[in-house]
């Protein structure tokens, strides 16, 4: 029988043993009769005009089907890539892209040639094979170098390399610096990241030509989206191609956007009339997949002597790479959070874009937000530094206090409790015994830091008006559907897409709870545009509970109130004198006269309903929030950095989070651990390096792109305090980017807490041990 | 992520091997733990045109002792080195190094002949080879270890000779080796090695060149009398690091130093 509350337990994730014992079903496990395989000729050059490409050799291997060029591809997908809004309307620069290179090659690793084969090594093989000349044109690889007038440019037909010039202006930041008593300035960098989900990226295309009919089966997080774009460039009416997703072995925002693969593979399954699936190398993935972050920020701040911030002005200029990504300009939200969780008199903020001839930028965990919280949790320390104060007494000084709080670009925090959750976390940590060791430490000539990170995050996109707008149309709210079978159980479909994240689980609790069926009756189903309400607006952002939890509670609210009509006629007493209790109806003072929700789902497909109520028991909802939802918390770091080596040593890691209402513990403290440990890997560890004078990509292996395990990373103690949101039923907000949202500034705060004994103000990431120690020796000058 | 296609055969014995090598011809390779192979033919950066297995090939996989040497098969896999007590008593610091080698995964696959025969400046066996003087021993010769490790990736093996055994003087005395890296199962960045032998100190460095080096400087220090802080600042003479994406020919001299002088002040 159902428990009678499931929202709030720490049920174990459903999906795990099917997933952990190798039971899944990805890209690569899906086959078709008469499938082909596709491999992409890819170029070696960040920046090259192709002079000629000879597919004879390529084309002369037994089993290859077709060796495919732009040419080919021109007939069957018309119109360039999407570009969004997003937080920059107004663009400069757009360069149009076509899924294949046609004359010039813009980016390490652009598809110039596909190879279709009888099988995935052949097609290799033969793609070894395909002759391309390129004359080498000069790479743009520095995104500042490249905003001044007259530097090389990433396209040769471009005016120049601006993608979008614009500043968010929110209050009169000249009075607020006019007051100023104390000023500080910082550059700060946030590297180029490669998403490196375990599972690369993978197409599998079929073609039907009789029907016109297309299935792409895709490692995505936004198969309904991914349906609009593909269907408009081959000139397929929507309703004619189903995109699957199945299980997805993490995105990380790597696959919201559409990729030239998702174009190429059904264009060749239509060409070839047979079935075609591409399967990314881990080499194409971090060579093609979106980076994320890419930013160069310089910033200024001003505040009163007392510790009162007053002003923010801040300059991102963000790297592109060759073309816009179609989120690409959802990054710029970095500048309307740069002002965090604190109260500013007046904040401007520079958004640049500019192309650079690399892949291009797109959403990565977090996208923006973990950029403006690292900016001013950095520039909040130096303020504290230059001042001599605590960092937590100046957080605490300046910490909005009143909810809902409209912040300097006119956003609403919905709820918080910003001082709840920095008190916890200090006394979690211990914070004056740390302080009295890392002094003591000090005299021992040892170099040990504290790192504050107090954050607040935007997340659980809709609401449709704004999201409309960025999107180009498409307002993002979330529709699900609950249909009782007449045995007794649920399906329940959503538009979101679960890929790591527990969906299954927590939406479950969700219907068990508003349905009183138990777990193991409720199947949830997502990643299939055939099923379902007709759009779904996929999982990136935090939005899933949020937004879809809402939908499908929406929906399973309206079931219930159905099943709540027919008991009562059944009962033949009226619905408002029924109670619903662990899946039963019941009269109330007559507690015998009852029917449970399978019987009632079984009247539903029956012979004896009121009149005028219709068969079945199902619904489809629709959630359009009033508002972002907006979690917060406080983090904190602490380190010791190795004087001789440079090495950074995690002693303690603690975080308290509110995510408002909590459905299931035990996932939300799961996204943490993992969000956390991007937020790590990005203060310590991971960096794309491009080579600055040939363009070429440095680390494209996973010897060299460094991805820390289990093994370097802490084990973050865990709290929360919980303020509900109010815009929404439930409560809740999201969770999903939060750890990765806090904790890089957190890490870094705590290293330069630690070297700040030497005169080191700021260190970027990642801060490897050479860093630091180059840091070290030029301070001992 | 592919290989290209190749020819396999598998021998049994080292005869049947090096049989099947000179039959393939230049284009063949040896297959051992494939632990470095296999990557470099998935990224295609080898395309050997047949892979000899000697996975198979038991008579090399081995330790003993004899006459005040550790003998060592080839085809002895670092988890086996890890484990061995044979090992642990009489060259503790081989142990040692081989329970670090990658991760389970490589320590299960990856053997001892294959590191040498790979000549990785990155490869923890060589500089223990080189500081203590061992013997490679092949199908048909004997070379010390200071003149097998040529340059980098180069030995002066045939393309059909076959590494089968390596003989180490036994030593058990005072030791240590540091390896610098990111994560646990990186190679290291650069490594220091020490073990004190009934002739004093041996000193070895890894990954500051493009072969492993015996920091003579260092030890003839030691023998002088000078103290661990004295004589580790002679850890970078003459060295002449590259700079890579991992670390820069400074910061691997100035890690050179300090990690010989912390494996000096460590040893036991
Ligand atoms: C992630 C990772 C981390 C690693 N970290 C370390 C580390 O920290 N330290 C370290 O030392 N190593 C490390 N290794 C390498 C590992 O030790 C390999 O096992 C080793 O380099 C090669 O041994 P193998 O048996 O796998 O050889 P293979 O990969 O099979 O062969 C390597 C080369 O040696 C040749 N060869 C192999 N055996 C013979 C033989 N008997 N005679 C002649 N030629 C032969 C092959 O033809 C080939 O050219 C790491 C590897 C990986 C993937």
């Amino acid at each position: 029988m159902a428990v009678s509350q499931l929202i709030g337990a720490r049920v174990q994730r459903r999906e795990d043993p099917r997933l952990i014992t190798g039971r899944g079903h990805f890209i690569e496990d899906h086959v078709l009769p008469g499938l082909a395989h596709m491999a992409v000729v890819r170029s070696p050059h960040p920046h090259a005009r192709i002079v000629g490409i000879d597919k004879a050799a390529a084309q002369s291997l037994p089993g290859v089907l077709a060796v495919l060029t732009a040419q080919d591809f021109k007939a069957q997908i018309s119109g360039g890539m999407p570009v969004t809004p997003a937080f920059a309307p107004e663009k400069k620069y757009v360069p149009e892209r076509f899924p294949i290179a046609e004359s010039e090659v813009c980016f390490q690793g652009e598809p110039v040639a596909v190879v279709v084969a009888t099988s995935r090594a052949l097609a290799a093989d033969a793609a070894d094979l395909v002759q391309v000349e390129y004359e080498p044109l000069p790479a743009v690889v520095d995104p500042e170098a490249a905003m001044v007038a007259g530097s090389f440019k990433a396209h040769s037909d471009g005016p120049d390399n601006i993608g979008w010039d614009m500043t968010f202006a929110g209050g009169d930041i000249d009075a607020a610096f006019a007051k100023a008593e104390i000023r500080v300035s910082e550059r700060i960098l946030q590297q180029r990241l490669a998403p490196t989900a375990i599972e690369p990226r993978g197409v599998m295309a079929d073609y039907s030509p009789y029907d016109e009919r297309l299935t792409l089966w895709l490692s995505s997080q936004n198969p309904h989206f991914i349906r609009l774009f593909v269907s408009g460039a081959m000139g397929l009416p929507e309703s004619h191609v189903r995109v699957v997703s199945p299980d997805v072995g993490g995105g990380f925002g790597s696959k919201i956007s559409p990729y030239p693969e998702d174009y190429l593979v059904p264009a060749a399954s239509r060409i070839l009339s047979r079935p075609v699936r591409w399967i990314e190398t881990r080499t194409e993935s971090v060579m093609t997949t979106i980076h994320g972050r890419g930013q160069v920020f310089t910033a200024e701040a001003a505040a009163l002597r007392d510790g009162t911030l007053l002003g923010l002005r801040l300059t991102q200029v963000l790297d592109l790479g060759a073309y816009h990504g179609t989120f690409g300009a959802f990054q710029a939200c970095a500048c309307l959070m740069s002002g965090g969780v604190y109260r500013w008199e007046a904040i401007s903020a520079r958004t640049v874009g500019v192309l650079t001839n690399k892949v291009p930028t797109d959403p990565y965990r977090g996208a923006g937000r973990p950029e403006g919280t690292h900016l001013c949790e950095r520039m909040v320390d130096r303020v504290a530094q230059e001042l001599g104060m605590d960092p937590a007494d100046l957080r605490r000084k300046n910490f909005a206090q009143e909810f809902p709080y409209v912040n300097n670009f006119g956003l609403t925090y919905d709820s918080g409790n910003y001082d709840g959750t920095l008190d916890r976390a200090l006394e979690l940590v211990d914070y004056p015994g740390w302080r009295q060791r890392q002094a003591k430490a000090r005299e021992e000539g040892r170099l040990i830091g504290v790192g504050l990170s107090t954050w607040v995050e935007i997340c659980g996109f809709g609401p449709s008006q704004p999201t409309a707008a960025a999107t180009g149309g498409i307002g993002l709210v979330e529709a699900a559907e609950i249909r009782f079978l007449p045995s007794g159980s649920v399906a329940a479909y959503v538009g979101t897409h679960a890929h790591g994240q527990g969906h299954d689980t927590t939406f479950s609790q969700i219907v068990a709870d508003t349905l009183g069926v138990p777990l193991a009756a409720i199947e949830v189903h997502h990643g299939d545009t055939a099923e379902g309400p007709a759009f779904g607006y996929g999982t990136y952002g935090s939005r899933s509970l949020a937004v879809g939890g809402m939908a499908l509670h929406q929906a399973a609210t309206v079931v219930r109130e159905k099943a709540r009509q027919l008991a009562a006629h059944l009962l033949e007493a009226s619905p408002d004198d029924l109670d619903f209790a662990q899946g039963t109806f019941s009269v109330r003072g007559n507690p015998a006269a009852h029917k449970t929700v399978q019987e009632v789902a079984l009247a539903a497909y029956g012979g004896s309903l009121p009149e005028g109520m219709e068969h079945g028991l199902e619904a489809v909802s629709y959630f359009d929030p009033p508002n972002f939802v907006w979690p917060f918390g406080a983090h904190i770091c602490v380190v010791e950095v190795d004087r001789d080596t440079g090495a950074v040593a995690i002693q303690k890691y603690v975080a308290v989070d509110d995510c408002g209402n909590v459905i299931n513990p035990m996932i939300v403290e799961g996204q943490l651990h993992g969000g956390i440990a991007q937020g790590i890997s990005q203060a310590l560890y991971e960096e794309v390096v491009y080579d600055q004078e040939s363009g070429q990509l440095v680390t494209g292996t996973m010897v060299d792109y460094l991805i820390p395990t289990m093994n370097e990373l802490p084990v973050p103690t865990l709290d929360r305090t919980v303020t509900p949101s109010p815009t929404n039923a439930l409560g809740v907000k999201g969770i999903g980017e939060a750890g990765t949202i806090a904790s890089s500034a957190a890490v870094i705060n705590a290293i330069c807490d630690a070297l700040s004994p030497l005169g080191i103000h700021h260190v970027d990431m990642p801060a490897t041990p050479e860093r630091i120690w180059r840091m070290i020796q030029e301070a001992a000058r | 992520m592919i290989p290209a296609a190749f020819e396999y055969s598998r021998a049994h014995s080292v005869t049947e091997a090096v049989a099947q090598l000179r039959e393939a011809g230049p284009e063949a390779k040896v297959i051992a733990g494939g632990q470095s192979l296999l990557p470099m033919m998935r990224m295609r950066l080898a395309r050997p045109a047949h892979l000899v297995d000697v996975n198979a090939v038991r008579e090399l996989d081995y330790v003993r002792v004899e006459d005040g040497h550790l003998r060592v098969g080839a085809m002895t896999r670092h988890v086996t080195l890890a484990r061995s007590e044979v090992v642990q008593r009489h060259l503790p610091l081989l142990a040692e190094m081989a329970s670090e080698v990658g991760d389970a995964q490589i320590r299960s696959r990856g053997t001892l002949g294959g590191v040498m025969a790979h000549a990785d400046a990155a490869g923890d066996y060589p500089t223990l080879a080189t500081m203590l003087d061992a013997m490679i021993v092949t199908d048909r010769r004997r070379i010390a270890a200071g003149d097998f490790f040529q340059h980098l990736f180069t030995t002066p093996l045939d393309l059909d000779e076959l590494v089968c055994e390596v003989v180490f003087p036994v030593a058990a005395g005072p030791r240590r080796y540091l390896k610098f890296r990111r994560r646990l199962f990186d190679w290291a960045i650069v490594g220091a090695g020490v073990q004190r032998t009934e002739a004093g100190w041996r000193v070895g460095l890894t990954h500051v060149g493009p072969t492993p080096v015996r920091a003579r400087g260092v030890e003839a220090a030691l023998a002088s009398g000078a103290t661990p802080v004295e004589a580790a600042a002679h850890a970078s003479d003459g060295l002449e690091p590259t700079s890579d994406v991992r670390a820069t020919a400074d910061f691997r001299l100035h890690l050179a130093r300090v990690l010989t002088r912390r494996a000096l002040e460590q040893a036991a």
